[in-house]
């Protein structure tokens, strides 16, 4: 009990300064690998929940995939940060103001947070028959049977964002030497070759 | 879920509020640089998953925790989308200030 209640406020508090090290950090690669630290602290709080896959999902897709893209992109281009921030207080009197109000109508609406009576009955899908099996089992159970359209769907979406990514950053860069298969193959002997009539002992 | 029945749901639902109040904050202070907002939307995001895991625990349901997957693509996806236009624009213009990203002005 004093266990799991630790292990709550330790990823919780280390998850709450590294998302305030993300925002404010003045070198964006420091603020890639907080934003590494926060996903691994939110993956400790799904395990803390019972939801074990989510917690590995997070682990490989955001630390693995998406941080190290982002870590890939800020060291790819140059760019003179300092430049950036300049001016960029101006907007922080603002950003306290929405933040604050943000803040106290979603602490207000969670701190009381209370289910009807009736929430049992309006279960999309009732906890009942999952008892005994893993996490991972019990979501294959699910995703694999009722929710199937939808992860085709999202199989798709990867697949056009895959499409998207490449068709944007591809160019051809001119100047490089790069072999170029179809026009090898399109060279006939009658365009490219040339036969002289040379006398003997005269030259070229 | 042994952690989710003793913890109470409203420190968690508070996280996630928090968490998604500072991915607000850091659009707000780090208005000029993309990559910056792009790993605020990442934090939002986060506590949006924070907030589906734990109402999907603590209603014994888990739909809640098939949603966070597809909040997962749907990040993932975005992020690469983000990051390709990004790096696009990036060769054009030799900067990654929002504020040169007046060319369709009218």
């Amino acid at each position: 009990m004093i266990v799991q209640a630790f292990a709550f406020y330790l990823f919780a508090g280390i998850l709450l300064l590294s998302a305030l090290m993300v925002v404010t950090a003045r070198n964006p690669v420091h603020s890639v690998l907080f934003l590494i630290l926060s996903f691994f602290n939110s993956a400790g709080l799904f395990v803390l929940l019972g939801a074990e896959f989510i917690a590995m999902i997070m682990v490989i897709v955001y630390v693995g995939a998406v941080a190290v893209l982002f870590l890939f992109v800020v060291m790819m281009l140059d760019i003179s940060f300092t430049d950036l921030r300049k001016g960029a207080m101006n907007y922080v009197p603002l950003g306290v103001v929405i933040g604050s109000i943000l803040l106290f109508e979603l602490v207000a609406i969670y701190s009381y947070w209370q289910f009807s009576p009736s929430t049992e009955n309006n279960l999309a899908l009732p906890g009942g028959g999952f008892e005994g099996i893993g996490n991972a089992h019990a979501i294959g159970l699910v995703i694999y049977t009722k929710y199937v359209f939808a992860f085709q769907v999202a199989g798709l979406i990867l697949f056009v964002a895959m499409i998207g990514a490449i068709v944007l950053t591809h160019r051809t860069r001119s100047g490089v030497r790069k072999q170029k298969i179809e026009e090898q193959q399109s060279r006939k002997a009658s365009d490219v070759v040339e036969v002289k009539k040379i006398t003997p002992g005269t030259g070229v | 879920m042994d952690g989710a029945s003793i913890i109470g749901m409203e420190h968690f639902l508070v996280l996630a509020g928090v968490v998604f109040t500072i991915g607000v904050f850091g659009i707000f202070l780090n208005r000029k640089n993309i990559i910056v907002i792009l790993m605020s939307i990442e934090l939002m995001l986060l506590a949006v998953n924070i907030n589906f895991v734990t109402f999907s625990a603590y209603l014994n349901d888990l739909v809640g925790q098939v949603f966070v997957m597809f909040i997962l693509t749907v990040a993932a996806a975005e992020a690469a989308i983000g990051l390709a236009i990004l790096v696009v624009f990036f060769r054009n213009k030799g900067s990654i200030d929002v504020e040169d990203l007046s060319d369709m002005k009218g």
